[in-house]
């Protein structure tokens, strides 16, 4: 015991406390994702929570404009994508955008001196289009933003260019002798891991594979290499900082690939993959003609959209406030006639359906809700297949499987019951 | 019974924690002692409570068996038997059995006037369970925290509870207790092999002793840690790779709840080289 001495004692506090020193007190705020002991759970420090929930507030709704009154398209010149709205409603989302977006340089960061229809700032036109890109967004891509939706703000937060977005990094400054590798080092972009740091160019902007794993047992076919794999982990841990989780949000870790083990949120996330990869393709880089440099990343391109750009470490943008709803005019592209045309459509499609609730009960309902899951529980084993095709496949035709290949057993066969996690099946490609 | 004739007079009386006489006896060639007693009751009713769990579970596939703690909302609070309250009786009745058969391990110690190393090492193993299923569990705030009892669903649990942090590889301590497992094992193949190469010498020549250990290992890496501090080392490395494995765990969720690769952002913060 003379080894426990007065240095020794020291030396180890210090060594606990160094060792303390960055960590978070206990206890954490916890939400199970998964059944009770399968380890599938959120951690939340509460510190950390709070501060978090108080930066991700929406504004205070502007009052609605009063109905009624000519359209801002007969009323304003050049008004492309707005003008079915009545010129209350019209003004009244032009204040909401300038807050939302400049409001220390206010009208004048997009509308200028020759005019307010005055399209030769490319400020002004770039608004359009995403304008254009908030509409389609709530429209047609409900499988990501659901009806919550999003707004100018979701992204902006009061400043003209959203706070978090990527470019094509070039990387750290190497040795000359040194390939550059893409690689190892702790970038923020992937939470500080060692992985490839700049993943959004392959899955965010290419339609890159980024299912690496194979379907068979052994490895018979797959192509797919471990560096891939780094490509993969590194969008990844890209979501999961980006939303605030981690992999056990939506992947049960024993079977990251098998849909009828994931949580609900995995086929959210496979959506929004595909949104903000047609989001930066359709919108973001076709503006890149009219971006000045000054807007540009250190490769000259244009600032693109990635998890964090709406989500700010929150698992939903701003914690699901319902920010849309006070804002119609985003929700959709508008039609002709305007808010009141979308209205009329709504209550079209609303009242077949108040009939059909309105029907007897006697009506066997439930019968077509039962064959659907049984028509769609054969959709995943269609779906890897699909998705599974090794991304380098072009240089490499695979080669003619020899012989049996030892399929994974059906999920079925290795879970343990009672796992509860008969989940929905894998998304149908859009 | 089986025992030897000569075993009689090694069998020393008293030195017992608890029950004074009454339990100072062997059955067979086990001294049984009060904390014998409890450790068969303990580890009878708990392994009886595991099968009954598995009987009115889905199956008695052993490798698919999951006896698994609360849903975290029943907090630290018991929870009704078949949703989490067996696992937190099965739980009580483990911890009792390695109590107790540590403390057998003392009374014997005490027997025979020896110290008492052998039930501090397998304390460290004890730290490490209770860690896990109470410590951590309580220092989150509910007893599902802790790893399900089956042979798939503890692998899962550690699988996610990994990935909860991206990274658990990425833990420091993690890091210190994967480093002392190895390095252990690699002491005791060292060790082991030197004393069997003793003992086995070359044809016609004799058994070998300390002077040729020392020598190998001297001639071998310089250096020869010696008969006796070679069992000091083995002894640190084994309950240091317990010890981390507990830190590893603890740290992780009351402690740590982001990714563990960002733990390491100090390092980034220091000024001199970032």
């Amino acid at each position: 015991m003379k080894m426990l001495n007065g240095k020794t004692l020291v030396l180890a506090a210090l060594c606990a406390a160094a060792l303390l020193a960055g960590c978070e007190a206990p206890p954490p705020e916890v939400v199970q994702n998964g059944y009770r002991g399968l380890g599938m759970q959120t951690n939340y420090n509460t510190d950390r929570l709070q501060a978090s929930l108080d930066a991700n507030v929406p504004p205070e709704p502007i009052p609605a404009a009063t109905p009624g009154g000519p359209k801002a398209k007969d009323l304003y010149k050049n008004v492309q994508v707005l003008g079915e709205l009545t010129v209350a409603e019209f003004n009244r989302i032009m204040v909401a955008l300038t807050n939302w977006v400049a409001p220390e340089e206010g009208c004048y960061y997009c509308h200028v001196n020759e005019g307010f229809e005055y399209d030769g700032i490319y400020t002004k036109v770039v608004s359009r289009r995403m304008i254009q890109m908030t509409q389609d967004t709530n429209a047609y891509w409900k499988d990501h933003v659901a009806d919550t939706g999003v707004t100018c703000y979701t992204c902006h937060r009061g400043n003209p260019v959203p706070e978090y977005v990527w470019t094509s990094d070039p990387g750290p400054g190497q040795p000359s002798m040194i390939a550059p590798t893409g690689q190892n080092v702790a970038s923020k972009s992937v939470a500080y891991a060692s992985l490839p740091y700049d993943p959004f160019t392959p899955f965010l902007m290419q339609d890159n594979d980024i299912r690496v794993i194979g379907e068979t047992v052994l490895p018979q076919g797959n192509r797919s290499s471990i560096k891939q794999a780094e490509w993969t982990y590194g969008l990844m841990m890209h979501m999961s900082s980006a939303l605030g989780v981690n992999c056990t949000y939506c992947h049960n870790s024993r079977s990251f690939y098998s849909w009828d083990q994931s949580a609900p949120a995995r086929t959210t996330a496979w959506y929004a993959i595909r949104h903000v990869r047609e989001m930066n393709n359709d919108y973001v880089v076709p503006l890149s003609e009219i971006i000045p440099d000054s807007r540009k990343g250190p490769l000259g391109d244009v600032y693109k959209i990635y998890c964090t750009t709406c989500h700010q470490g929150a698992y939903k943008p701003l914690y699901g406030a319902q920010m849309l709803k006070d804002y119609p005019a985003l929700a959709q592209p508008l039609p002709e006639g305007g808010l009141e045309a979308v209205k009329a459509a709504k209550e079209a499609a609303a009242a077949p359906e108040q009939q059909a609730k309105a029907e007897p009960a006697e009506v066997p309902a439930p019968a077509p809700a039962e064959a659907k899951p049984a028509q769609e529980a054969a959709a995943p084993a269609a779906e890897p297949a699909a998705e599974a095709a090794p991304a380098e496949a072009a240089p490499a035709p695979a080669p003619a499987p020899a012989g049996p290949q030892l399929r994974y057993p059906p999920p079925s066969m290795m879970q343990y019951p009672p796992a509860p996690l008969q989940y929905p099946p894998a998304p149908a490609p859009r | 019974m089986a025992m030897l004739s000569f075993e009689k007079k090694y069998r020393v009386r008293g030195g017992t924690l608890v029950g004074g006489d009454l339990f100072d006896f062997w059955v067979g060639p086990f001294y049984v002692g009060f904390f014998g007693v409890t450790s068969v009751f303990f580890a009878t009713l708990g392994t009886l409570l595991i099968i009954w769990g598995a009987a009115i579970g889905p199956t008695w596939n052993v490798w698919r068996i999951n006896i698994a703690p609360p849903d975290l909302s029943y907090g630290l609070m018991m929870a009704p038997l078949t949703e989490g309250g067996l696992w937190q009786i099965i739980t009580i009745c483990a911890i009792g059995a390695f109590v107790s058969w540590a403390l057998r391990q003392v009374e014997i110690s005490r027997k025979l006037g020896i110290g008492l190393h052998v039930p501090f090492a397998f304390s460290f193993a004890i730290l490490a369970y209770v860690t896990l299923v109470v410590i951590r569990p309580v220092l989150m705030g509910a007893w599902g925290h802790g790893f399900p009892y089956g042979i798939f669903s503890h692998l899962d649990w550690v699988s996610n509870v990994g990935y909860q942090y991206l990274h658990f590889h990425y833990n420091p301590a993690h890091m210190l207790a994967i480093t002392f497992f190895f390095t252990n094992a690699l002491a005791l193949a060292l060790h082991g092999s030197l004393i069997l190469s003793m003992v086995n010498p070359q044809e016609g020549e004799p058994v070998k002793t300390s002077e040729h250990e020392n020598t190998f290992f001297r001639d071998f890496i310089g250096y020869s840690i010696g008969a006796l501090a070679i069992h000091r080392l083995g002894l640190f490395l084994a309950i240091n790779a317990g010890f981390w494995s507990a830190v590893c765990i603890v740290l992780s969720g009351p402690f740590w709840t982001r990714g563990w690769p960002e733990w390491w952002n100090w390092w980034l913060q220091l000024p001199f080289w970032s």
